[in-house]
C-alpha cells in the first residue's frame, strides 16, 4: 500500500501533464472546428438577417451591416408578408397539406402495416414485398397520368389532391417500417387479447397503435418535413392553391427586387422544420436513411 | 450480422391461435378492411400511374399515334436532354464522393474533441430545411455584388487586403497636357525640373467618388531644389475653363503621385494633401516628369458571377454538399464510435502513426457505413430538382439542367411523350441503386 502511495503521485502528476500536451495538440482541431461551424451557420443566419433589413435599403445592403448597427434591423418586411394575402394563404395551405399528408398515410399504413403483421391471409408475403417493392418508383413516374386523373376527379390544383399525392407515395416506406415494428411486439400479448374475444379493430386500436408509437412518431416526423419541404409535387398538382414553397418560387424570376418578400417569406417555411428538427434531433437520421428509399 | 441469423432472431407471423372466431369469410372480410384503402392507394396512384407512364412514353406528344423509340432518341439528341444527362452524370461523378469524404472528415474530427455537440448541430442542421429553401439561401450568397453577395464580400476582403481598389477608378484626363491610361497611370507630357510646379488635373469623377475630406484646390508655391505640384479635379459645376485651377474646383487626397526620370523609371513617390497639393524635395537638377500611378485608378472588384452559366454547375453543387454535410458526418460519426477502440490501439502500439491507423485501420472498418452514405447520396444526387431550380436564376436553368428538371419542363410544355421517356429513363437509373438499398434495409430491420 505504502508503495502505491508514493507512486500515486508520479501518475497523477504525469496525467496533468499528458492532459495539458493534449490540450494543446488539439487546440488546431478546435480552432478549425470552430471555424467550420461558424461557416456553416453562416449561409442560413445570411438569410436571417438579410429578411430584418429596411425594406428601403435592402436592395443595396449586405445583412453583415445589420451585425455593426443592430438598430437599423426591422421586422417590417415579416409585416409585410404577413399582411400579404397571397403569402398567408401559402401558409395556411402548406400547414393543412403537411397534417393531411401526415395523418392520412399513418392512418392507412398502419391498418395495411397490422394486416401484414398479423393477419394470415394467402400470398401475404408476396404483397407485403410487392408494396415494398414499390419503394423504388420515383414520384416522377405518376405525374402525366395523375395529372388527367386529377382533372377528370376535379382534386387537380386542390389542397386534397396535394394531400392524396403525398399520402400514395409515403405509403410504401410507412407500411414497410411499421410492419416491421409491429411484428416485434410479443405475441402472447395479442393471443390474450384474441383468447379474451378482443375484435381485430379493438386490438388494433388498444393494443398495435399504442405499442406502436414510438415508430409511428419517427415516421411522422419524417413524413411531416417531407411534405412541408415539398416543392415538385405542388408544381405539378397545384396552380392557384399553392404551398409557401410555390408561392415563393414563383417570386424567385426577379430574385433582386422581391428579396424584401423572398428572405422572410423563406425563413418562415424553414423556420418550422427548424423548430421539429430542434425538438426531435433523434428521430432524424433514420428517417433520412429511409428517404433515399423514396 | 447475416440474414438467416436475424431471420432467426426475428419473431415470425404465424397461424393466428386456435381460439381465433369467425368463418373463413369473416376473417378474409376483416382482413380487406385493413389492406383495401393502402392497396387502393398504391394502386390508383403508383401501380396504375407507372404503367401507363411507360406506355406514354412511346406515344407522341398528344398520345395518339405510337412513335416507338422516338421519345427515347431525343433523349439523347436534344441539346437540353443532353446537357440534362450530363449534369447528372457530373453531379453523380463529383457530389456523393464529396459528401462522403467531407462527413468522414468531420466525424474524424469530432473524435478527437470533448465538447462536439454545438458542431453538430451547426453542420446537421441544414438537413432540417428544404433543399428548397436551402437554395434561396445560397442565390442570396451568390449575389454578384459585393455589397450584397456573402461570397463575394468575402473574396472582396481578400482581394482588397491584396491588392486595394484605388481611390479614383474611373477617372481620366483633363486635358491633353496628361497622357496615359489607367492601366499605367498619367503622366505629364512636359518634362518639368527641380523648381517648378507640376498641375495634374483629372476628370470624370462622380462627386460620390471624390474622396473624403477635399478641400478646394491651390497651387503650390515652387520649392527650389524641389518639386511641388497639385492633382486636382478639373471640374466645377457649371464647367470651368479644362486645365486651369478655378475657385470651387476641389483637390484629390490620398492620389500616389510618382516622379519618373528620363528613362521612364520611377525616383520617388508622395502621396497628396487634401488641398491636392504634393511635393518633392531635394530632387536633383535634371527632367523628370509628373505622373499619377495605376494603383490610383484601380477599379473596386466587381464580383465573381457564380450564378453565370459557366460556375452554375459547381455553386449549385457546393450548395447540395453544404446541406448533405451533416447527414453524412452523424452517419460516420455513429459508425465511428462502433469501432472497438483496442483495434486502434493495438494498431499504434504496433506503431502505426495517425495517418496509417486511419488509412488501415479506421476506413476498411468503416467501409459499410461509408458506402451506406454513398449510395444514399447517390439516389438523391439522381433525383436532384429543388435546389437546382432555386439556385439557378431562370436565364441560366438550362445550363445548370438536370434530369428531374427536364422532365417538370417538358411536361409543363405539354411535351408528355418525351417528358413520359424521361419519367422512366429517371426509373432506370434509381432502379439498381434503390434494389441494392433496399436489399440492405431488408437485412438491417
Amino acid at each position: 500500500m505504502a508503495a502505491a502511495a508514493e507512486t500515486q503521485p508520479v501518475v497523477l502528476k504525469e496525467s496533468a501533464a499528458t492532459k495539458m500536451v493534449r490540450f494543446l495538440s488539439r487546440t488546431p482541431v478546435y480552432l478549425l472546428l470552430a471555424f467550420l461551424g461558424v461557416l456553416w451557420l453562416v449561409p442560413t443566419f445570411g438569410l436571417f438577417f438579410t429578411s430584418l433589413i429596411d425594406p428601403a435599403e435592402i436592395g443595396t445592403t449586405g445583412w453583415w451591416e445589420i451585425l455593426s448597427k443592430p438598430s437599423a434591423a426591422t421586422f417590417d418586411n415579416y409585416r409585410e408578408i404577413f399582411n400579404n394575402e397571397d403569402i398567408t394563404s401559402a401558409l395556411w395551405t402548406t400547414i393543412l397539406v403537411a397534417l393531411g399528408g401526415t395523418i392520412l398515410p399513418i392512418i392507412v399504413a398502419a391498418f395495411a402495416a397490422y394486416g401484414f403483421a398479423w393477419l394470415e391471409f394467402p400470398g401475404r408475403d408476396w404483397l407485403f414485398l410487392v408494396v415494398v417493392a414499390l419503394l423504388v418508383v420515383p414520384i416522377q413516374m405518376a405525374f402525366i397520368p395523375l395529372f388527367s386523373l386529377y382533372n377528370d376527379l376535379g382534386i387537380f390544383d386542390s389542397v386534397l389532391g396535394l394531400i392524396l399525392f403525398h399520402t400514395a407515395f409515403g405509403l410504401p416506406f410507412a407500411i414497410f417500417l411499421l410492419r416491421n415494428f409491429f411484428i416485434g411486439i410479443p405475441r402472447d400479448l395479442l393471443e390474450a387479447a384474441r383468447i379474451d374475444g378482443a375484435s381485430e379493430f379493438r386490438i388494433f386500436f388498444r393494443l398495435i397503435l399504442p405499442l406502436g408509437l414510438p415508430a409511428i412518431a419517427s415516421l411522422a416526423i419524417f413524413q411531416f418535413l417531407w411534405v412541408w419541404n415539398d416543392l415538385l409535387v405542388a408544381l405539378v398538382f397545384a396552380r392557384d392553391t399553392q404551398p409557401i414553397t410555390v408561392a415563393i418560387f414563383s417570386q424567385m424570376r426577379q430574385f433582386s427586387a422581391n428579396i424584401e418578400l423572398i428572405a422572410p417569406a423563406a425563413f418562415v417555411s424553414l423556420a418550422i422544420p427548424l423548430v421539429v428538427f430542434f425538438a426531435f434531433q433523434r428521430y432524424f437520421v433514420q428517417g433520412l436513411l429511409a428517404g433515399s428509399v423514396k | 450480422m447475416t440474414v438467416e441469423a436475424q431471420r432467426a432472431e426475428a419473431p415470425q407471423p404465424g397461424p393466428p391461435p386456435e381460439a381465433y372466431r369467425g368463418s373463413l369469410w369473416e376473417r378474409y372480410g376483416i382482413t380487406a378492411l385493413f389492406l383495401a384503402p393502402a392497396l387502393i392507394f398504391l394502386a390508383v396512384w403508383i401501380v396504375y400511374p407507372t404503367i401507363s407512364t411507360i406506355i406514354r412514353s412511346f406515344y407522341d406528344r398528344e398520345g395518339d399515334t405510337f412513335v416507338g423509340v422516338d421519345n427515347y432518341e431525343t433523349l439523347f439528341t436534344d441539346d437540353t436532354l443532353r446537357t440534362a444527362i450530363k449534369n447528372n452524370f457530373l453531379w453523380l461523378l463529383i457530389v456523393p464522393a464529396f459528401v462522403t469524404a467531407i462527413g468522414l472528415v468531420f466525424a474524424v474530427l469530432l473524435e478527437r474533441v470533448r465538447f462536439s455537440t454545438a458542431f453538430k448541430v451547426a453542420v446537421f442542421m441544414p438537413m432540417a430545411i428544404s433543399l428548397f429553401a436551402a437554395g434561396v439561401i445560397w442565390r442570396l450568397m451568390y449575389e454578384k455584388d459585393p455589397e450584397q453577395g456573402t461570397v463575394n464580400a468575402a473574396v472582396a476582403v481578400v482581394k482588397d487586403a491584396v491588392s486595394p481598389s484605388g481611390v479614383l477608378s474611373n477617372a481620366r484626363a483633363s486635358t491633353e497636357t496628361l497622357q496615359g491610361g489607367p492601366e499605367g497611370g498619367f503622366e505629364l507630357k512636359d518634362a518639368i525640373q527641380p523648381g517648378k510646379v507640376a498641375q495634374l488635373g483629372l476628370t470624370a469623377i462622380r462627386e460620390d467618388d471624390v474622396p473624403e475630406g477635399a478641400a478646394q484646390a491651390v497651387v503650390p508655391e515652387p520649392l527650389s531644389g524641389g518639386i511641388t505640384g497639385v492633382v486636382w479635379r478639373d471640374f466645377k459645376p457649371g464647367g470651368g475653363t479644362p486645365g486651369e485651377l478655378e475657385e470651387g474646383e476641389l483637390g484629390l487626397p490620398g492620389v500616389t503621385v510618382e516622379l519618373r526620370d528620363d528613362g521612364g523609371s520611377q525616383v520617388a513617390d508622395t502621396t497628396t494633401e487634401p488641398d491636392g497639393t504634393f511635393r518633392f524635395e531635394d530632387v536633383e537638377s535634371g527632367t523628370y516628369r509628373a505622373a499619377i500611378g495605376p494603383e490610383t485608378f484601380q477599379t473596386p472588384y466587381a464580383g465573381v458571377s457564380w450564378l453565370g452559366a459557366s460556375l452554375i454547375l459547381p455553386s449549385i453543387m457546393i450548395a447540395y454538399i453544404w446541406v448533405w454535410a451533416g447527414f453524412s458526418m452523424v452517419v460516420i460519426a455513429a459508425g465511428l464510435a462502433a469501432i472497438p477502440r483496442d483495434l486502434l490501439e493495438a494498431a499504434r502500439t504496433d506503431g502505426a502513426n495517425e495517418w496509417q491507423v486511419f488509412r488501415r485501420v479506421t476506413v476498411p472498418l468503416l467501409a459499410p457505413v461509408l458506402s451506406v452514405v454513398f449510395i444514399t447520396m447517390i439516389i438523391y444526387v439522381l433525383k436532384v430538382f429543388d435546389i437546382v431550380v432555386s439556385v439557378a436564376p431562370g436565364a441560366v436553368q438550362d445550363d445548370a439542367n438536370v434530369i428531374a428538371r427536364a422532365m417538370w419542363v417538358r411536361f409543363g410544355a405539354g411535351d408528355h411523350g418525351v417528358s413520359a421517356a424521361i419519367a422512366v429513363f429517371l426509373f432506370l437509373l434509381v432502379l439498381p441503386v434503390l434494389a441494392i438499398n433496399i436489399r440492405r434495409f431488408r437485412r438491417e430491420v
